[in-house]
């Protein structure tokens, strides 16, 4: 452990060069750029860094790889608060509360706060990578499929208990989100449904696609029909809003205590971060005074999302390291880095490769550092952007959605896709469908059903399985709660008038 | 050569390289990318194709071995068919080429999508993988005979977790019930890496990984290979863990499991490529067969070095295709409706 | 979000009309998907459950919910709500349309002739501004894009003649 620590500070004095902290802010900035425009991925990255890091040192391209990853996930937030489209799924609960702020000029406040929540989600998943990892990366071996799907399963539980809408519009939404996913390839039979003998479904529908028509292009139409103009148009751009919002962010640390633990957990388990943001979102909702204006801008429904996407994305980086399974699209970046130098990820690279491991673990703070002061100082900037005229805007969100939806498959046809996406969303959202348990279930839909079947398979069709040892167990019944909260607290409540009577 | 000034130096001392260590073909192909050429991978991260081209990616970068850069891209959507269609439908663009696993075949067979891989130009075959059948270091097995006979015991409760749905480690694995009438419950994984996880943390008795989707797990100590699919053991004498070298692994024939299956790892590229853009590709592939990153690739994954290229490699397809058609008609794989 | 204060006089669809369209539409995507569920097999095989096991039942849950949705609208007693004025609707439309001819033919011009053409067209329709101002927009930022996307990071997009005429 003491050797460990000296190869971390011995990290950190290589990291803190001149040229090194330059290579960093290049990072950050080429990050930003792949996380903001939803056509540009992780691949794309990797192929315009990798002759740049054959003329620097191993230790400089470490460090330039991590710092694109630290960009690309603060970038994700950028687009999700100011025109409601999440370039990353983890970044769908970030649009319920981030995106109603930035509606009533708080765009700098919401900013600020999901930047810092992902800062500080990040900085503890770094904290556990660097003290507890081996430890971690046997929890994370104990996740066989019924394990994964008991996490889907309070994902989704934890999430749709709560939902304000009519019951029977919730349950429609979220079904056609099952129905969409089920599109394509069985995986588990290996035989296509759904297709109806189009090539083009073959692929399913992609997650991306469909949000950013029903949020992104949704969101248009809905501006449109209410007279040409963002709300956000008064956003006040002042310097000062940074230090106005952490003032305030104290105020909510056990919801960001809370995420970063949950964070941790969906990331090394791997589930990942998409069901963490949505299941810290939904606790968070639940457990808050103001849980009644969570969706209508409230700060702390920033905060719980982020926080919880971010410790996840970074504790995932974990069994990647230690196991060689990429968590999310950004992992798989850093993964086809370490492939190229020849390192071979698996449970042997922390001991073999130590000065690498230990040297990445100490760009991670950096560059968390540099990547948050990078992003802080262009709030201001970035909150400017809703003051250009709705006319000149929107047009160019359609281009960068057509973009986006174009680059998924390199297909056409999906950006054909994402404008019928885009007037069903206008359509679901004036008729109150609630467009969040249907995301949901086009994100989770399919990995649910796969570990579900899978479970099924071992076990010969027995349900039990889900209740087999402790672990799964636990998470079960943590679901069912979830799912039946409003009963329980309901009756929780008689119990207590009653003997108060 | 069509080399624009700045190019010249360099294009000269790659093909004067060309001409001395290698000379397979005449140096001065009269084709050369002019935009980033697309290496698609029909997988997803993490498994045997990714890794292999992500080190290919790295090595061409590193060597300078093209003007262009190379952009690698998994598309991974319906069993690979997303990958495959995508080449497919490409042709004249002599810009994307593709790494095949055994969905070249398996793919098209399952799901009846509309692909064959004489759609595709072949390139060359860069190396055959093995398949190696492994279990759980933790686990009393120490040879093949020893886990068939506590498979059978278990009275076909042994999970056998293996890449995709009806393709290669399904088909080895309804082989080896065939062989041994012990039966295994099959469980489909996404990718290689995942298969290898799920055997490391005891949510399978075995798999049929690829040597490199393996080796870190088995420097380790954490799983035990039993034998490999192969009719000769694997060359490679290099120790891997304290004891034992791939070549250490009998042939799983020589453990009364007469069963072969080798994969191929090989390129193809958009149909209707000239003659000079398939050679331009041919010679790129065997200088990058020169690095020593490469050898030390097919080291660490004990890979079997058969190249092919023209027709040779075209009619190993094709053969290969005749068999893949019989075990999967055999395994009841096939489309049917 | 979907509360507005209508104008008295103002005319359009009423809400009702559009959600029992939007019921309907949704239980005839119910009725395909399992359609095309029972084509994949509906039962429990050797496999455990088959391919079309889980979205057949989900197409049957939505069936059941998107008849209860029109039910509902139906029986409860019309406010004569709107879903939105025809002004509104036009507002609306003049944004699907020319995004879905943006959309239409982009196979056809590259996706950078078609961005420059909807830039172009939505500040002079919608904001009335001089050509002197859209002009350096309407080219710059699908140039800017070019740059980024096809110089940078090196992620081809759709093009057309008028790139190919300038060599790409």
């Amino acid at each position: 452990m003491i050797e460990d620590f000296s190869s971390l500070f011995h990290g950190f004095g290589v990291a803190m060069q001149p040229f090194n902290i330059g290579v960093m802010f290049l990072g950050i900035i080429l990050g930003v750029l792949i996380g903001v425009l939803p056509g540009l991925g992780g691949a794309n990255g990797v192929a315009i860094l990798l002759p740049l890091t054959f003329s620097m040192s191993p230790t400089s391209a470490i460090i330039m790889l991590s710092c694109i990853y630290w960009g690309a996930l603060f970038g994700g937030a950028i687009t999700s608060v100011l025109f409601n489209i999440p370039g990353e799924p983890w970044s769908v609960a970030t649009t319920f509360d981030g995106h109603p702020m930035a509606q009533k000029g708080q765009a700098g406040e919401a900013l600020t706060a999901a930047f810092t929540s992902s800062f500080v989600g990040a900085l503890f998943a770094v904290i556990m990578i660097t003290l507890v990892a081996p430890l971690v990366a046997s929890f994370a071996l104990r996740f066989g499929p019924p394990e994964q799907f008991s996490v889907y399963f309070l994902a989704f539980c934890s999430f749709v208990g709560m939902s304000k809408e009519p019951p029977f519009k919730t349950v429609a939404a979220m079904f056609v989100g099952f129905a969409l996913a089920a599109v394509g390839l069985d995986s588990i039979t290996g035989q296509l449904r759904l297709t109806f003998g189009f090539e083009s479904l073959l692929n399913g529908f992609d997650f991306l696609i469909a949000v950013i028509g029903l949020f992104g292009i949704g969101e248009i139409l809905l501006t449109m029909e209410e007279g040409l103009s963002f709300k956000g148009r008064s956003a006040g751009i002042n310097a000062k809003v940074v230090w106005e919002t952490w003032k305030r962010l104290p105020r909510y640390w056990m919801t960001s205590l809370r995420s970063c633990i949950i964070g941790c957990w969906m990331g090394v388990s791997p589930a990942g971060a998409t069901p963490a943001s949505f299941m810290s979102y939904g606790i968070a909702k639940r457990t808050s005074r103001n849980g009644a204006n969570f969706g209508k801008g409230e700060i702390e429904g920033v905060v719980a999302p982020e926080t919880a996407a971010h410790a996840a994305g970074t504790a995932a980086l974990l069994p990647m390291l230690s196991l060689g399974v990429p968590g999310s699209p950004t992992a798989a970046v850093l993964l086809g880095g370490l492939l190229i130098w020849g390192l071979q990820p698996g449970p042997l690279l922390f001991v073999e490769q130590k000065e690498f491991v230990w040297g990445l673990i100490a760009s991670m703070y950096l560059g968390n550092i540099v990547g948050l002061i990078v992003v802080l100082t262009c709030v201001p900037l970035f909150a400017a952007i809703l003051r250009i005229p709705f006319s000149i805007i929107a047009p160019i969100i359609l281009v960068i959605c057509a973009i986006g939806a174009y680059t998924v498959h390199n297909s056409v046809f999906d950006v054909m896709l994402m404008m019928v996406f885009g007037v069903l969303g206008y359509l679901l959202k004036k008729c109150n469908y609630p467009l969040a348990p249907m995301v949901l279930a086009i994100v989770l839909g399919d990995k649910a059903e796969e570990n579900f079947r899978q479970s099924l398979l071992a076990s010969q069709g027995k349900l039990g399985i889900f209740f087999s040892n402790a672990l799964v167990s636990t998470i079960m019944t943590l679901g069912l709660i979830a799912l039946f909260w409003p009963l329980i607290s309901n009756g929780l409540a008689r119990l207590r008038t009653r003997t108060a009577a | 050569m069509t080399c624009s000034p700045k190019h010249v130096g360099l294009g000269a001392v790659a093909a004067l390289w060309a001409a001395t260590s290698l000379a397979p073909l005449p140096a001065s192909a009269a084709w050369e990318p002019s935009r980033p050429v697309e290496f698609i991978i029909p997988a997803g991260p993490g498994g045997g194709a990714d890794i292999m081209a992500r080190t290919i990616q790295g090595i061409v970068t590193k060597h300078n071995l093209m003007s262009q850069p190379m952009v690698v891209i998994n598309k991974s959507g319906g069993a690979g068919g997303e990958g495959f269609l995508d080449v497919k439908n490409s042709a004249g663009n002599p810009h994307k080429i593709i790494i095949t696993l055994s969905n070249l075949f398996t793919t098209p067979m399952a799901t009846g999508i509309p692909f064959n891989w004489k759609d595709l130009t072949p390139v060359a075959m860069l190396a055959l993988d093995e398949f190696v059948l492994w279990v759980n270091a933790e686990k009393p097995w120490k040879t093949a005979k020893e886990f068939v006979d506590a498979a059978k015991a278990a009275n076909g409760t042994f999970r056998m977790s293996g890449t995709g749905s009806k393709q290669e480690d399904q088909i080895i694995t309804e082989a080896l019930q065939k062989a041994t009438a012990a039966k295994f419950i099959y469980i489909p994984q996404r990718g290689g890496g995942a298969v290898a996880v799920q055997l490391v943390g005891n949510h399978a008795e075995s798999t049929v990984n690829n040597p490199n989707e393996a080796v870190s797990h088995w420097k380790a100590d954490k799983v035990r290979p039993l034998c490999v699919f192969d009719s000769k053991p694997m060359p490679y004498k290099a120790k891997i863990t304290a004891t034992m070298s791939w070549s250490d692994i009998p042939t799983c024939k020589s453990q009364g499991l007469d069963i072969e299956y080798l994969m191929l790892r090989g390129i193809f590229m958009s149909p209707g490529a000239t003659k000079d853009q398939v050679d331009y590709y041919i010679n790129l592939f065997n200088k990058v067969r020169q690095t020593p990153e490469w050898k030390d690739l097919m080291e660490n994954g004990a890979f079997n070095q058969t190249v092919m290229t023209g027709k040779d490699y075209a009619d190993w397809v094709a053969n290969e295709e005749k068999r893949h058609q019989q075990l999967m008609k055999d395994a009841g794989f096939l489309h049917t409706n | 979000m979907s509360d507005h204060t209508h104008g008295a006089g103002s005319a359009g669809p009423s809400h009702r009309a559009v959600e029992t369209g939007v019921g309907i539409g949704m239980a005839v995507f119910a009725l395909i998907v399992i359609a095309g569920s029972i084509k994949a097999g509906i039962g429990w095989g050797a496999e455990g459950p088959k391919a079309g096991f889980f979205p057949f039942y989900v197409g049957l849950i939505i069936l059941v919910c998107s008849i209860v949705n029109v039910v509902q609208v139906r029986t409860e007693r019309s406010r004569g709500d709107l879903f939105a004025d025809w002004g509104q609707i036009r507002q609306v439309l003049a944004v699907v349309i020319p995004s879905t001819i943006y959309v239409a033919v982009v196979p056809w011009t590259g996706i950078y002739f078609a961005s420059a053409a909807l830039i172009g067209f939505f500040m002079r329709r919608l904001g009335n501004y001089a050509w002197s101002l859209i002009l350096p927009i309407a080219i710059g930022v699908p140039l800017a894009f070019f740059i980024v996307f096809e110089r940078w990071f090196l992620v081809p997009l759709p093009k057309g003649p008028i790139e190919a005429w300038l060599g790409y």
